[in-house]
């Protein structure tokens, strides 16, 4: 297996509290990794940690075979600087639960602004490629529209196109509907539906969806108290789950439903 | 109290004239005071501790000192280690200086008020520290504090009386002049405070839409 990226005995605390606890976690390019388990799990750490939003206090993370958190140094190896941690997020693009839209930039400069000031490519390139994507997710109506003068599932899908128009190759969901009103959860869903079929694409989700995680994941991976409890194909996890403790979650999960 | 209204006017040009020096160093030592509280509000943030704490003290050492001796600094003091400035380029970076303390503690206050979810966008689409500022927090940051920096700016004109401490011929040095040269004083101050009062009523009204705008 080719792996993309790899937690090694990823641990982060906070204080005394243990929120990752030595997770082991290899992702194949292109795999979509749906991440499910009770708030305070881990699972939004888990994410954060590989977008270099939170520092592991223990292991490593590799992404394309090379450390994150740390790099070589005059055969030294020492910890990774801010150069080296801004050639990795390269490869890695989030989407947030709270959408975190620029509220001063229209729809089109919230997916453009990145693309012209970061990657450096000039502003008519840089806005073909962001129409392009707001077409994709549906909202080549509202380019010019602020984020304020848009639904929450409409924000939600500038920032999927806004992470998108960097090209990572690796991306982050962070339960990206659980700000949603009910009504507004599918259509973001749906893009994510269309995404999936990108091939080379690697998602990690993080969700409460457990029907969506079951849909679109190639596996299924469930945290609790910041360890893999256990993980699997979907069918195999949420049909016969081996562990009590993925039954007990997931019996009170469906039947909140 | 008898009023010389043919005096007050016959002194009118002079004061008309020394108020737009007044003026002048208000808006350059705002200049500074503006640029460089912003410089110090993000040099505080630094990840870098011989950045941030050479700040934080000299911060405190101005805020914790006052103008008026600053100012006899810059003017009396430097020239013995041999750097001579001319008395309006002293009060302007006296002044400037002073402000940029209080101005940086209001942009602090508006950086500090940009949501967390705002950095965290903007350093997972791999902005550089310089352009998360400039693209991102600074356009949220600013706005808001604009009517904070207004009235310091109101401040720093109602301090520049005393650069007449450093012989800038400001307004309130060529009012003294006026009324030492025939120990006339009720014409030239009441007119000083005339216009000190004018300047700044149009300029609070000026703020007052100002931010009136910007709360839209």
């Amino acid at each position: 297996m080719n792996s993309i990226v790899r937690f090694c005995n990823v641990t982060k605390t906070f204080g005394k509290l243990v929120v990752l606890d030595s997770v082991n976690l290899d992702i194949a390019e292109g795999e979509k990794v749906a991440v499910i388990g009770a708030s305070g799990s881990g699972k939004s750490t888990l994410l954060r940690t590989l977008m270099t939003l939170e520092t592991v206090n223990g292991g490593e993370i590799e992404v394309e075979g090379e450390p994150l958190w740390h790099m070589r140094r005059n055969d030294k190896v020492v910890s990774a600087d801010e150069a080296h941690l801004r050639r990795m997020r390269t490869k890695i693009g989030m989407v947030f639960q709270q959408f975190n839209l620029f509220p001063h930039m229209t729809a089109l400069r919230n997916v453009y602004d990145p693309v012209m000031t970061v990657l450096g490519i000039g502003k008519e390139k840089a806005i073909e490629r962001a129409v392009e994507l707001l077409t994709m997710v549906g909202l080549e109506d509202k380019l010019n529209a602020f984020p304020a003068q848009l639904s929450g599932g409409q924000q939600q899908r500038v920032a999927i196109a806004r992470a998108l128009a960097m090209r990572p190759r690796i991306m982050l969901f962070d339960e990206i509907t659980s700000a949603l009103d009910p009504e507004l959860v599918g259509e973001v869903l749906n893009v994510i539906r269309k995404l999936a079929h990108e091939h080379d694409l690697t998602m990690i989700i993080v969700t409460h969806e457990m029907r969506f995680a079951r849909e679109i994941a190639d596996r299924v991976v469930f945290l609790d108290g910041g360890r893999i409890a256990e993980q699997g194909e979907p069918s195999q996890l949420f049909e016969n789950p081996l562990n009590e403790r993925t039954r007990v979650f997931l019996r009170s999960v469906l039947e909140a439903r | 109290m008898p009023f010389d209204w043919d005096f007050a006017k016959s002194i009118l040009p002079r004061l008309a004239e020394a108020s737009i020096i007044t003026v002048q160093a208000t808006v350059c030592a705002f200049a500074v005071a503006a640029v460089l509280g912003l410089m110090l509000a993000i040099g505080r943030r630094s990840q870098y501790r011989e950045i941030r704490f050479p700040i934080i003290g000299f911060v405190e050492v101005i805020r914790s000192t006052p103008l008026l001796i600053q100012l006899y600094f810059l003017f009396f003091v430097l020239p013995h280690v041999g750097v001579t400035l001319p008395p309006f380029t002293s009060g302007v970076i006296g002044l400037g200086l002073h402000y940029s303390t209080y101005t940086s503690e209001v942009y602090r206050a508006g950086i500090e008020s940009v949501p967390k979810g705002q950095w965290e966008a903007a350093l997972a689409l791999n902005y550089s520290r310089y352009h998360m500022f400039r693209r991102v927090i600074l356009p949220q940051a600013i706005p808001p504090v604009i009517p904070a920096l207004g009235n310091y700016l109101i401040s720093m004109f109602k301090d520049t009386p005393l650069l007449a401490a450093i012989t800038v011929m400001e307004l309130m040095h060529t009012a003294n002049v006026i009324a030492s040269e025939r120990f006339l004083y009720v014409e030239p101050m009441t007119l000083v405070g005339l216009i000190f009062l004018g300047v700044s009523v149009i300029s609070v009204f000026f703020l007052r839409y100002l931010e009136r705008r910007l709360a839209r």
